[in-house]
């Protein structure tokens, strides 16, 4: 493909590549991004193969694709025309599904999805429930094309939106429908990207950038990776519709070390773009030009701040600053910025192709539009979904999400990460939008969802992500750098069961004030896991406290191991596995744990047959067991008094 | 990854080669460092004298930077890294014993390389594949669902 010039040949590009594709060809779609790390790449090189052994090469196309979204059941793989999904693949059965289904045309049973509720096979993936229920805006053609390959970016109508805007809209008119669909910053705070893209617009100087914030810092939250690796095209043609819009020809994209391959099809992406003439000068045969550069992060959560991250592309240390003024005003070398998070400008495209009035029919009243969320953490269908915001937590949680596994009870779900507070089983139906969310003391955030059930401890999980935000702390204001310090001891010493009266108090008060007082986002958020917790779990901070006990079994100090001498069948086998000796006995003698030797790392547990099971970890419960090993047979027929604890 | 830490002593004549490709642009400190990260293995400190002169910055900045972010080393490394994902996901399904298990076998802790150079022991906020959890990296592979047990016999692979 060489250069394209005009917006005819764009549109008659498009034409031919559409008219070139075969609908009726078999495309074996694999997901070669998440799933990589489940070997998809060997299922791939076995798909080539068998294609090329059989001599079906012109019969069936092989297409590396980005995220199909539902990892849980990595690797997968659709096939079209057909649109049969299968799922957690081998190498091993590739051989099965060219003879079968490529070349007869049958379902290979055993690869097809189960739904677990009804145990009902559903071979196609529009069927699969966690499919079924989701609005694909954004991620459209994530899992669809083939990323690398900018021929299915234009087919699905790529570059129309830019070639649209370059014809027909002003810059003023962009901004307003942008506007005019409520579109809302996708970074987790929610200001509206037309309001923003206005300001830029307005803002004095010639020299404007276009910055767009690709620094997914949250942990558990994978959907701008997603996109990044998935449809790289879809964030450039957002950019550029930006950059048109507020007068800017250069635009960076701030990229997490951490994802090489949205590294990679990033540059990929730029570099097609720029033999095609979508960036550089003159594009479309119009007066605008615009460049794209890559700045790869280095490892800082910090910079996912906007004013840490502009320091951050400048080459200096990531430190927030003060605001006013804003980037818009004064942003990247002093010039007034946009900056947007991956996922805003990957919805562009789809407001100016299908207007600001189909956009906003999506949504609520003040949130419109779709959102992507990934969903992790005690969920069965751990991945990314994409709903129209407004949609009841319950209806991703259960019903796309598949409920929670091994029959356990849901607890809560973090929602924003450790910026984010988490939302209980009694908010569970609650509209899932900005302004509800922050009601209840949570945040939209990035969308990440982190589900809890009742074997995580609350407590624990707000000391996980005050270590992690007091970690990441830059130290340039006080109320985080010390405030965080203080929270993260004050909840050590609870989860360690030294705990003390006024504790809780301290941790609200505390909180409150590096909420309200720290200087950039990071700090102003952080004591929201803390809060949250201690308002919808306090009687588990008080259990910590004045019991000296974790009613989810989870803070090790307050946790002991023990072998239940009815159930253990002196198997020798986590005894061989600890790695202090701490576990006494002998073959057929009921092995006993001799607690100031153990160093509660759980290897027993996890090596102990399940159908024994005899390993048990408690916490404020006392568990009979003998002082010396003593025959299993002694044990088994109830001659050691003791009452059942577990 | 092998051979990352071949060159204890920098090789003035490339560093030289990646700071004059930069050079006259503004803003591109963290780029040069990552770069000579990527070529040597770690940051020694002649090449924080060099990148500090070439680039006229202060020695403070550069080391700033360097401290500032997770990414750079300023010792050498070990043939293998390990990196033990620390995110939500892993968290609540006990990532720490597994972390531990690691450490203890090794002897050495988080930000650790053992003395022999075979391994460094990183943790990591979130490695992104929380369908995985608890995963653990060794150099480009995720190693999903894992539990203290298996720790040992998967460490053996790379020894």
């Amino acid at each position: 493909m060489g250069k394209i010039r005009t917006v005819d040949e764009l549109n008659s590009l498009r034409q031919s590549i559409i008219q070139e594709t075969d609908p009726n060809k078999s495309c074996v779609r694999i997901c070669m991004t998440g799933c990589r790390a489940y070997g998809a790449e060997e299922i791939r090189d076995a798909f080539n193969e068998e294609i090329s052994r059989r001599g079906l090469e012109d019969k069936v196309e092989i297409r590396e694709t980005g995220c199909h979204g539902f990892c849980a059941r990595a690797p997968v793989i659709v096939i079209d025309p057909q649109d049969i999904f299968y799922q957690q693949l081998t190498a091993g059965d590739v051989a099965d599904i060219v003879g079968k289904t490529l070349v007869k045309g049958d379902i290979v049973d055993r690869l097809v999805y189960v739904d677990p509720m009804t145990g009902e096979k559903i071979p196609f993936a529009h069927d699969v429930p966690f499919y079924k229920g989701q609005t694909k805006n954004v991620l459209r053609k994530c899992g669809i094309i083939d990323p690398t390959n900018p021929s299915h970016y234009i087919a699905c109508d790529g570059y129309a939106a830019l070639s649209k805007v370059l014809i027909t809209m002003s810059p003023e008119q962009v901004i307003e429908t942008v506007e005019r669909s409520g579109l809302r910053g996708r970074g987790g705070a929610g200001f509206p990207t037309g309001r923003k893209w206005r300001l830029v617009r307005s803002a004095a100087g010639d020299t404007k950038y276009v910055v767009c914030n690709g620094d997914e810092g949250d942990p558990g939250a994978f959907m701008d990776r997603a996109v990044l690796e998935g449809d790289p095209h879809s964030v450039l043609e957002g950019m550029l519709i930006a950059a048109y819009a507020i007068g800017a020809k250069v635009g960076y994209i701030y990229v997490r070390a951490e994802y090489p391959i949205a590294v990679e099809h990033l540059k990929i992406a730029i570099s097609q773009a720029e033999e095609l003439g979508f960036l550089g000068k003159n594009i479309l045969d119009s007066e605008f030009g615009f460049e794209i550069r890559i700045k790869e992060g280095a490892g800082a959560f910090v910079c996912g701040e906007e004013t840490a991250l502009l320091m951050s592309i400048e080459g200096e240390r990531g430190m927030p600053r003060p605001r006013p003024p804003f980037p818009a005003q004064s942003g990247l070398w002093g010039k007034p910025t946009n900056i947007n998070n991956v996922e805003t400008y990957a919805n562009i495209t789809s407001i100016i192709l299908n207007g600001a009035d189909w956009y906003s029919k999506m949504g609520t009243e003040t949130s419109k539009g779709t959102k992507i969320f990934s969903l992790a953490g005690k969920i069965n269908n751990t991945g990314l979904v994409e709903v129209p915001i407004g949609i009841p937590m319950r209806k991703v949680v259960f019903d796309i999400g598949g409920g929670i596994p091994n029959g356990r009870k849901f607890k809560a779900v973090q929602m924003g990460g450790p910026s984010g507070g988490c939302v209980p089983e009694e908010h569970l139906d609650l509209p899932i939008d900005y302004g509800s969310l922050e009601a209840i003391g949570s945040i939209m955030g990035s969308g990440g969802m982190i589900v809890i059930d009742e074997d995580t401890c609350a407590v624990d999980v707000a000391r996980y992500f005050l270590s992690f935000t007091q970690a990441e702390s830059c130290g340039k204001c006080t109320p985080c750098r010390l405030g965080t310090k203080v929270m993260l001891d004050t909840l050590t010493r609870i989860t360690q069961g030294e705990g003390s009266e006024g504790d809780i108090a301290l941790l609200e008060s505390l909180g409150e004030q590096v909420r309200d007082t720290s200087l950039c986002g990071l700090g102003r958020t952080c004591p929201n896991p803390v809060l949250t917790t201690i308002r919808y779990f306090r009687d588990e901070y008080e259990a910590h406290i004045k019991e000296k006990r974790c009613p989810a079994v989870v803070c090790d100090a307050l946790c002991s191991y023990h072998i239940l001498p009815d159930r253990c069948q002196g198997c020798m086998i986590c005894l061989r596995a600890c790695p202090t000796e701490a576990v006494k006995g002998g073959k057929r003698m009921v092995h006993v744990i001799d607690q100031s030797k153990c160093i509660k790392c759980g290897t027993c547990l996890s090596v102990c047959p399940a159908r024994f099971s005899a390993v048990v970890k408690v916490s404020g419960k006392h568990v009979p067991t003998p002082e010396e090993p003593v025959p299993v047979s002694a044990a088994m027929k109830g001659d050691l008094e003791h009452e059942n604890n577990h | 990854m092998k051979g990352r830490t071949k060159s204890q002593k920098p090789d003035l004549a490339k560093l030289d080669k990646i700071v004059s490709k930069y050079k006259g642009e503004k803003g591109v400190l963290i780029s040069v460092l990552q770069e000579v990260q990527a070529e040597v293995g770690w940051v020694p400190p002649q090449a924080i004298q060099r990148i500090a002169e070439a680039l006229e910055v202060s020695l403070g900045q550069v080391y700033g930077v360097l401290t500032f972010y997770a990414q750079f080393y300023l010792t050498p490394r070990g043939r293998n890294t390990i990196r033990v994902c620390r995110g939500t996901a892993c968290h609540v399904r006990e990532t720490n014993a597994n972390l531990r298990a690691v450490e203890r076998i090794l002897g050495i802790k988080e930000g650790e390389t053992t003395s022999d150079f075979k391994f460094s022991l990183e943790t990591v906020a979130c490695l992104g594949t929380c369908f995985l959890a608890p995963v653990m990296m060794i150099n480009r592979n995720y190693y999903g669902k894992l539990t203290p047990d298996k720790v040992e016999p998967i460490l053996k692979q790379y020894s």
